[in-house]
């Protein structure tokens, strides 16, 4: 085991293990060890690393650390800044899963429910990766590449996520069954760029990978009255209309397909009538 | 496989924890290697809240802890909050409210309660009910619903401001 | 701020007794973190067991080996069905489930193996280690096709059918309504896991320290299974975290005996909580139509119902869950004809079993929802039509047993219909159905608000008559009780104390270790009867006491016993002539051993007819939810009930009671089933099988509760346990009703019924 004190004390550990396990929350880490499905000859522990904890602002991007516990995402200013992660971060577990549990976790867990990865995708995320080899970027779209996979190379590990700052409203909704300590049936975040004129879309539990509901997005672009913050009834129908189609979601025992294509057309609506106003047909 | 002997410190003591395999949860080392079977198991995966404890004095489930990596925080088990025998307010307010009946969630409910009372900004009054709620609600309770909990809560938060006594 | 709108509980001062919130002595032990549940229990020497269980539903065992498994490093024993030296089986109610499977496995689940080895790491090798060759079987999952289909055991596929006729069966009603309704399968989800210590003994026999609800039938069985004499299995009550009826089966103890005997070393076990979900029996699901009659009035005519419960793979309790469902069928209510088939069968489903409500939980959702479909084809208020029927004292039972006890259902109703709500319409998006999720349109929620009446028995029936024993001794001015009353939460032990002090004047009282070795059986922790029989126990052996002591007394002053009385730790004359402390006069101790029975009942005919229960109890719930039609989901804003009680005997015990059996109602009305696919769970664990938070939990306001004393039980009191998880789901439910203006008959009701009726 390795408790790595720097970043380059993670890498070097991970060059010489290359199969070794990431240890930072351990929330869903640990689920797998305790039930003695996660066999491994080593464990580098990251939750010390400075480099990896906090955020920072670089121009009009934020620089989000891979160790930002969900706790952390509901402080400070980060409820400002980026508001549709909070809400999304305060939707996660219970309080002793968001005091441990980070965006670098979620990142590379990549299930199809995890809360912060519609919101990522709705910002047009970028994933930062680092090895002992240097750096890389990677869209947050060629970084969760189906159920639980992801691009990530052996030896390398999730440094940071960078995310723009964006003058506009923001809204994450997600459906479960219980008000606490429940997987998402059905999610969305919906981003609102008011100088670039355009409302992002991303959804999550209803595909194999967190989607972007494009066709939408650019419909209720062109529908938006951007100068009076309003759009008609008619468009939110459609919007919704769209969002559901750019679903492809699954029957399981959270849900099955046809409730989660209704549940995201109801929260693409709601979603954008509180961003949007109601304007005149 | 081994982890060779490591150091944790649990409730202000230094515990060396020998013969130790490395996919040990803190939960584990706590109840079966350091004799501090007060953090409970019923599901050890992070969905009920019994084996809660404050590691740096964060509230976390210590079944999510790998027990290696907990090397050099400060962990505050149940067996910690009492000084010398005493009861420390929370646990005499949930005695007071009826608040225990099986007590298996009472432990990791407790660290909840101690947590959030910490937390609360000074003076801060009886805590709304749904702050309250949110802060336990990774704390599941069969017995009670809840009731006297949030009564025993309210207690606390009594005595930790110096109310009563 | 406090939820509950009742006086506040009795305050304490010195030694609380009858009537007062007395604490419960295991607080501090629990609140501190040194009381010790099952699952804390350790012996140096000690060994961890584990059980390979069947990953089919149905399959006939071809083969298994266990050489490799006894080959893996630290391995102990690895024991299948032939290392069983006596019964084979066991059971409640029919000796019908293996003690491990040996040519057969009818359930996913089911035991196989055991073993024991010295760390658990070297069990779950061990367990993958052992081969066993299935041929895999189709199952039987519709309960509906049980009856005609290939018996899946020797016993046959049909547990029980209990037909009740009462009355003229040709009477037909002005006004008939019909309905189905569909109940999943509840898990008690106790928070402590299934878990105990089995240590040999130097005679033979084994101790065993065990979480469980009736440590006698437990012995019984193990004995039976053991090849013992049930004197040489002992055993002792581990802490328990919680029960719910799911401890009333056997689940490891006798593997734990068998693994203890045949290593000679004590061995614990602990299941996971997925191992939990498999390893004990569930809540019956339930099939139910119902025909209501009433006339143009709204006087109840004639019930009909069928009611179809699934049993799961063995017998457990469904026998007595099934006549309870049928006696019950029809709710509370006056029903001068009746004609009410219950049923319950084998399926390769996961057993079922006791749990909190015992079929009446089924049955008051069915007798409920009719209720209302019957208000609404009267246009009549739903109140109204029940309180034109409720029961009362003097009335007969669709058994045909008359009510000589209390009945007080129209208070019952009336006070809970009467409190006035503390509902408000919160702006806080957290209060909103979806909570923290924040789908909700507060424009778009619609609140609805209904009021369910439920009851059921106390106690075991049909003849079963069982007893309670528990010992008093007092010596030295210090009361021992010894009971095996299986203390699970619901606190009794805090009642034996103050029971010991209201009779023997007493302050200190310790109680002894619940345990088969020092005392008769106390019967099972269920049926809400601890109070009466187990009360009703310690009440009378302290009684005797109490008359032998004050003979004593007055035998050495030359007094009548009628002048004496028991006040504060002393022997008193009411003359003022004297007075002693209790410690000197009882240097030389006093004990008495008291079996305590209940009246005794009768079995049911061929028609269901028949005075099979010895008292009732009575709830009714108003419940207020708030629901996000479009998406479905629910949010529980308020609970009102008022319950029959006899007599309070600790008010603030009753309070937790009644909230804890509130949730549970809850959960199953809005989020709790266990989902079964082709006999395989779906969703064994926390993660998914969804119980109530904090956050889910509205406020329960206590409207009143009634104290009308029962004749013949102890202080009068009735068993209050089960009522609370009874009518509150049917109130629940309801409400979702109102509020949705929807025709729901599955519960739990899920978010698809609501969001996407009629599509």
């Amino acid at each position: 085991m390795t408790i790595a004190r720097t970043l380059e004390d993670a890498c070097t550990a991970l060059a010489e293990h290359p199969d070794a396990l990431l240890l930072a929350g351990g929330t869903d880490l640990m689920v797998g060890i305790n039930r003695g499905q996660v066999g491994f000859d080593h464990v580098v522990v990251i939750d010390r690393v400075d480099e990896l904890r906090g955020w920072r602002r670089e121009g009009d991007e934020l620089v989000l650390g891979a160790g930002l516990t969900y706790s952390e995402m509901g402080r400070g200013e980060l409820p400002v800044l980026l508001p549709a992660l909070a809400q999304a971060a305060r939707t996660v577990g219970s309080p002793q899963i968001r005091n441990a549990g980070t965006l670098g976790g979620n990142l590379a867990t990549s299930s199809p429910a995890g809360d912060t990865l519609p919101v990522l995708a709705a910002l047009d995320a970028t994933v930062v990766l680092r090895s002992s080899h240097g750096t890389r970027q990677l869209a947050l779209d060629r970084f969760v590449t189906g159920v639980k996979q992801n691009a990530l190379e052996p030896e390398e590990l999730i440094e940071a996520v960078r995310v723009p700052v964006l003058d506009g409203p923001q809204e994450f909704l997600k459906v479960g069954t219980r008000n606490a300590m429940v997987i998402s049936v059905a999610s969305l975040a919906l981003v609102v760029d008011r100088a670039g004129r355009s409302v992002r879309v991303g959804l999550g539990s209803v595909a194999p990978v967190p989607v972007r509901a494009v066709e939408a997005e650019a419909f209720v672009d062109g529908a938006i009255d951007w100068d009076t913050g309003s759009v008609p009834d008619a468009a939110v129908d459609r919007f919704s209309g769209l969002v559901a189609e750019a679903a492809r979601p699954i029957d399981d025992q959270r849900g099955t397909a046809a409730y989660r294509s209704h549940a995201i057309g109801v929260l693409a609506r709601r979603a954008l009538r509180r961003a949007f106003s109601e304007s005149a047909p | 496989m081994s982890a060779g002997p490591y150091v944790l410190r649990v409730n202000g003591n230094d515990h060396e924890v020998p013969d130790a395999h490395l996919g040990e949860s803190l939960l584990w080392v706590l109840r079966e290697r350091l004799g501090l079977p007060g953090s409970k198991n019923a599901c050890e995966e992070g969905e009920c809240g019994s084996c809660s404890v404050q590691v740096d004095g964060e509230l976390v489930c210590s079944c999510l802890v790998l027990a290696a990596a907990a090397v050099g925080r400060e962990v505050t088990t149940i067996e910690g909050l009492a000084p010398d025998g005493e009861l420390a307010d929370v646990q005499r307010a949930f005695v007071e409210a009826g608040a225990v009946q099986c007590g298996f969630c009472t432990p990791g409910l407790l660290m909840a309660v101690d947590t959030l009372l910490d937390d609360l900004p000074d003076g801060g009054g009886d805590p709304d009910d749904l702050i309250v709620r949110e802060a336990i609600s990774g704390n599941l309770c069969r017995c009670t619903g809840y009731g006297r909990i949030l009564e025993a809560v309210s207690i606390a938060a009594d005595l930790r401001r110096g109310n009563r006594t | 701020m406090t939820d509950v709108r009742t006086e506040e509980p009795r305050t304490v001062q010195g030694a609380p007794r009858i009537g007062e919130s007395a604490p419960r002595p295991d607080g501090i032990p629990k609140v501190n973190g040194s009381f010790a549940f099952s699952s804390d229990l350790w012996h140096d020497r000690m060994l961890w067991g584990g059980t390979l269980r069947s990953p089919h539903p149905s399959a006939r065992i071809r083969s298994i080996d266990i050489g490799p498994a006894v080959a893996v490093t630290g391995v102990h024993a690895v024991l299948t069905s032939a290392d069983v030296p006596g019964s084979p089986t066991y059971g409640l109610e029919h000796a019908d489930q293996p003690v491990l499977a040996s040519d057969v496995v009818r359930y996913e689940g089911e035991p196989v193996a055991i073993v024991a080895a010295d760390h658990p790491d070297a069990v779950r090798r061990a367990l993958d280690a052992i081969v066993v060759d299935y041929e895999v079987t189709t199952p039987l999952v519709d309960p509906g096709l049980a009856e005609s289909s290939d018996p899946i055991h020797p016993d046959g596929n049909l547990i029980r059918r209990i037909h009740l006729r009462h009355g003229n069966q040709e009477v037909v009603g002005d006004v008939v309504v019909e309905g189905t309704y569909e109940v999943g399968m509840q898990d008690q989800a106790f928070l402590g896991p299934e878990s105990g210590l089995a240590i040999p003994a130097e005679d033979g026999g084994v101790e065993l320290f065990i979480a469980t609800q009736w440590l006698h039938a437990d012995r019984d069985q193990v004995a039976a299974c053991l090849g013992l004499e049930p004197g040489l299995v002992r055993l002792t009550l581990a802490g328990v975290g919680g029960a719910f009826g799911a401890r009333e089966d056997l689940s490891l103890h006798a593997h734990l005996c068998l693994l203890a005997l045949h290593t000679r070393r004590p061995v614990k076990m602990v299941y996971s909580r997925e191992e939990s979900f498999h390893g004990h029996v569930h809540r019956h699901p339930a099939r139910m139509w119902y025909r209501h009659h009433a006339d143009r009035a709204g006087n109840l005519v004639r019930v009909e119902a069928r009611l179809l419960l699934d049993g799961g793979a063995y017998a457990s309790s469904s026998g007595a869950v099934i006549a309870n469902a049928t006696c019950f069928a029809a709710g509370p209510y006056r029903v001068p004809s009746a004609d009410i088939e219950g049923v319950v069968v084998r399926t390769n489903n996961p057993p079922c079993g006791a749990m909190r409500g015992f079929g009446s939980v089924q049955a008051c959702i069915g007798h409920e929802a009719q209720m209302d479909r019957l208000a609404a084809a009267l246009g009549m208020d739903p109140v109204e039509l029940r309180l034109r029927n409720v029961l009362a004292t003097g009335d007969r039972l669709s058994t045909g047993q008359v009510i000589t006890g209390t009945a007080p259902v129209a208070e019952v109703l009336r006070t809970c219909v009467d409190h006035p709500s503390a509902a408000s319409l919160s702006g806080d998006p957290m209060s909103l159905p979806g909570g923290a999720g924040r789908t909700a349109d507060p424009a778009h929620v619609r609140r609805g608000e209904a009021v369910a009446l439920g009851f059921k028995n106390l106690m075991f029936s049909e003849g079963f008559d069982d007893s309670s024993s528990a010992i008093c001794r007092l010596e030295g001015g210090v009361a021992t009780v010894t009971c095996a009353c299986a203390e699970v939460g619901q606190g009794f032990v805090t009642l034996a104390q103050q029971i010991t002090r209201e009779v023997l004047g007493v302050e200190e009282v310790v109680l002894a270790p619940a345990a088969t070795a020092t005392v008769g059986s106390a019967g099972s922790t269920s049926a809400s009867r601890q109070s009466w029989m187990s009360g009703g126990a310690v009440q009378a052996a302290c009684e005797e006491v109490r008359v032998r002591l004050l003979t004593r007394v007055a035998d050495d002053r030359g007094v009548d016993p009628d002048e004496l009385v028991l006040v504060e730790g002393r022997v008193v004359s009411l003359s003022g002539d004297f007075e002693a402390d209790l410690a000197s006069v009882t240097a030389e101790a006093i004990e008495a051993e008291v079996e305590f029975r209940h009246a005794p009942t009768s079995p049911l005919d061929e028609n269901g007819q028949g005075d099979a229960h010895v008292s009732f109890a009575f709830s009714a719930h108003r419940a207020i939810v708030d629901v996000d039609c479009d998406l479905g989901l629910v949010k529980v804003v308020e609970l009102t009930t008022s319950q029959d009680v006899g007599r309070l005997l600790n008010p603030l015990q009753a309070i937790g009671q009644i909230e804890g059996g509130a949730a549970q109602g809850v959960g199953l009305a809005v989020m709790e089933e266990v989902l079964v696919l082709d006999g395989r769970i779906r969703n064994a664990s926390f993660t998914d099988y969804l119980v109530p938070t904090a956050l889910d939990m509205p406020p329960v306001e206590i409207a009143a509760l009634i104290e009308q004393p029962e004749p013949g039980a102890p202080f009068g009191a009735k068993g209050i346990g089960e009522p609370p998880s009874i009518s509150s789901t049917a109130a629940v439910v309801a409400a979702i009703r109102a509020a949705t203006e929807l025709d729901l008959t599955h519960v739990p009701v899920r978010p698809t019924d609501i969001a996407l009726a009629g599509a």
